[in-house]
């Protein structure tokens, strides 16, 4: 079927490339056939000294015209130029780009297939494996972990084997496929009172410097007003709702007071893209490996 | 037979001249786009950028995000791979103009809605480097300090009456005196930064796989 909304403007587009070609052609025979005068100039100066010969063209260069209409024709006859008219090659660049990508699927998918195959565990100390892992990884993942994997603010470390949300290898295949939603409700609500003692419990837990006083008060706080329900009695977290464990020196957004105060008083919010369709199973598996390899040895 | 003397000489003549032989190849390599249904039908799921995108795209186009970032995936591998499916005709039936750009000093955008977080895209605003150590993209954060209202969504619906004089006049759906009536109250408070989100994660979504 036609793409042109009427049929006019095929043969619009017709008239319009053979006509050119024609009147390129027409030129040529009309100047082949021009009488010139060499050696004697047209009689008009330009500019003081210009001059202007009537000289004919350098036999090369009507060559080269004469080449450019020839490859105008066969062109036109391959490729699609001539309205409707497909071309005999039928070159689309949908095509090309099919051909090409099942070209290289051709290769690539056997090896997916292989480490399918394989546990995850293996296609960790796989080298091959691990390089198409870090390419995957660079490609997709760096923008939010960092080139090296070891995060930035609000966006965790892979490196570390301190995980929000597990890090067996059928966790964090989970967590590529799924995506990956942390919720910490806000709570400002509790008064800033409250909320300073609650910052000082949460510093204290990992040894840093806080007032025992508040500290003290903000441990009882913590089980009083729910901060146990997510991150435990023992405040080392939950990963089946990926809340951190408050008790080691690993922090996705700070350590200071300030920045606990308002994780506290603002909650948090953040999101993990699901990779399950846009990646495939292949690609995911191998970038699970990857992730898995990046704490392995630490 | 006019005599190029002629022609060099009488600048007005020369002028007509020239515009025909440059108009000639546009006639051919932009008129018929006008007439074909790949480039002016909406793919299934294109729709008018809503007012909060609308004054989105308006902060993109004003900020200059065009010179460093194309819209346009083309149909090769490596950029698909990349991006995710490449960027058809007829997702653009609603850019006035469109975005298409010619230079990527940073990766293409037509497929990054839905693609990062909107905390990620906050921050990456705010200051690239604080998640992309690498970047040299500018930091925008100064658009948090402005509400959309009192600049590109000033005049939003007289914005939104062009965009749907130029969609009737295509017979493309387009915007209800509704749509256009509470397009300030969709705008809100929400600062440029914040509509510029929006418009990002609308972005290429109709062909997109990545889930919302
Ligand atoms: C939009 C930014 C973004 C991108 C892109 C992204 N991630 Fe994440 N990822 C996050 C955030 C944010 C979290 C933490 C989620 C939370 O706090 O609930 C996370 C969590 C994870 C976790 C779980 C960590 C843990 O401690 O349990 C893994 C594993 C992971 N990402 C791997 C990847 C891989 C592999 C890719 C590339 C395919 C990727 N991420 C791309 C933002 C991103
Ligand atoms: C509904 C469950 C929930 C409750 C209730 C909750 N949190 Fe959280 N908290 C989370 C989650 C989930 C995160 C991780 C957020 C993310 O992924 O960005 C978090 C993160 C934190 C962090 C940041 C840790 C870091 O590494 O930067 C602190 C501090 C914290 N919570 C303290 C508290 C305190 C104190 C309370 C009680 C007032 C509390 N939380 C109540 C779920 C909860
Ligand atoms: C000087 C050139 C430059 C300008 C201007 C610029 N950017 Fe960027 N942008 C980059 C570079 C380089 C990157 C890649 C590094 C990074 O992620 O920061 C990038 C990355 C991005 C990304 C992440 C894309 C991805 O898939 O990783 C987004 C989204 C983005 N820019 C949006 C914008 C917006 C919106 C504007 C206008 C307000 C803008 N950029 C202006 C250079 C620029």
């Amino acid at each position: 079927m036609s793409d042109f909304i009427s049929d006019f403007w095929n043969l619009y587009v017709i008239v319009i490339v053979a006509g050119s070609i024609l009147a390129c052609v027409a030129l040529l025979i009309i100047q082949s056939k021009a009488t010139f005068t060499p050696g004697k100039t047209m009689g008009h100066v330009w500019d003081e000294t210009l001059e202007e010969y009537n000289n004919p063209m350098p036999q090369w260069w009507s060559w080269l015209f004469v080449i450019t209409v020839v490859f105008a024709f066969v062109y036109l006859a391959l490729y699609p130029g001539l309205g409707n008219f497909k071309g005999v090659l039928g070159w689309t660049s949908v095509g090309q780009h099919k051909d090409e990508v099942e070209k290289v699927d051709a290769t690539v998918k056997p090896l997916f297939n292989k480490y399918l195959a394989m546990d995850v565990k293996a296609v960790a100390s796989d080298k091959q494996a691990m390089e198409m892992g870090k390419n995957l990884y660079l490609t997709y993942c760096m923008q939010c972990h960092g080139a090296d994997a070891r995060g930035a603010k609000g966006f965790p470390n892979l490196t570390d084997s301190d995980w929000l949300y597990g890090g067996e290898p059928e966790q964090i295949k989970l967590t590529l496929n799924e995506g990956r939603m942390g919720v910490m409700p806000p709570h400002a609500q509790l008064g800033a009172d409250t909320v300073k003692d609650l910052a000082n419990y949460v510093r204290s837990l990992s040894g840093l410097p806080s007032d025992s006083v508040r500290a003290a008060k903000g441990k009882e706080a913590f089980a009083a007003v729910g901060c146990s329900g997510c991150h435990g009695l023992d405040a080392k977290g939950m990963q089946a709702i990926g809340s951190p464990n408050l008790t080691d020196k690993v922090w996705l957004y700070g350590s200071s007071e300030a920045v606990i105060t308002e994780t506290i008083n603002g909650g948090r919010q953040n999101k993990m893209p699901a990779w399950k369709e846009f990646l495939g199973e292949g690609k995911i598996h191998v970038l699970t490996a990857y992730v898995y390899g990046l704490s392995q040895g630490k | 037979m006019i005599k190029h003397e002629q022609i060099e000489k009488n600048v007005g003549l020369l002028i007509v001249l020239t515009l025909l032989v440059v108009l000639w190849g546009g006639l051919l390599e932009i008129v018929p786009l006008f007439f074909q249904k790949s480039t002016t039908t909406p793919v299934e799921g294109v729709k008018p950028y809503d007012a909060v995108r609308l004054v989105g795209r308006d902060v993109y186009i004003r900020e200059g995000c065009f010179l460093c970032h194309s819209q346009m995936i083309r149909p090769f591998r490596a950029e698909t791979e990349r991006y995710g499916h490449y960027s058809v005709a007829g997702e653009f039936v609603y850019d006035h103009p469109f975005q298409w750009g010619s230079k990527r000093t940073g990766p293409d955008l037509h497929r990054v809605g839905g693609r990062y977080s909107n905390e990620w895209q906050r921050a990456h605003l705010m200051n690239p480097r604080d998640v992309v150590p690498e970047s040299n993209m500018p930091a925008f954060a100064f658009l948090a300090n402005t509400k959309a209202k009192d600049s590109v969504g000033a005049d939003v619906e007289s914005k939104m009456e062009v965009m749907r004089s130029y969609a009737n006049a295509r017979g493309l759906p387009t915007y209800t005196d509704a749509d256009i009536k509470g397009a300030k109250a969709a705008i809100g408070d929400m600062t440029e930064m914040d509509v510029l989100i929006a418009y990002l994660q609308g972005m290429g979504t109709a062909l997109s796989t990545m889930k919302q």
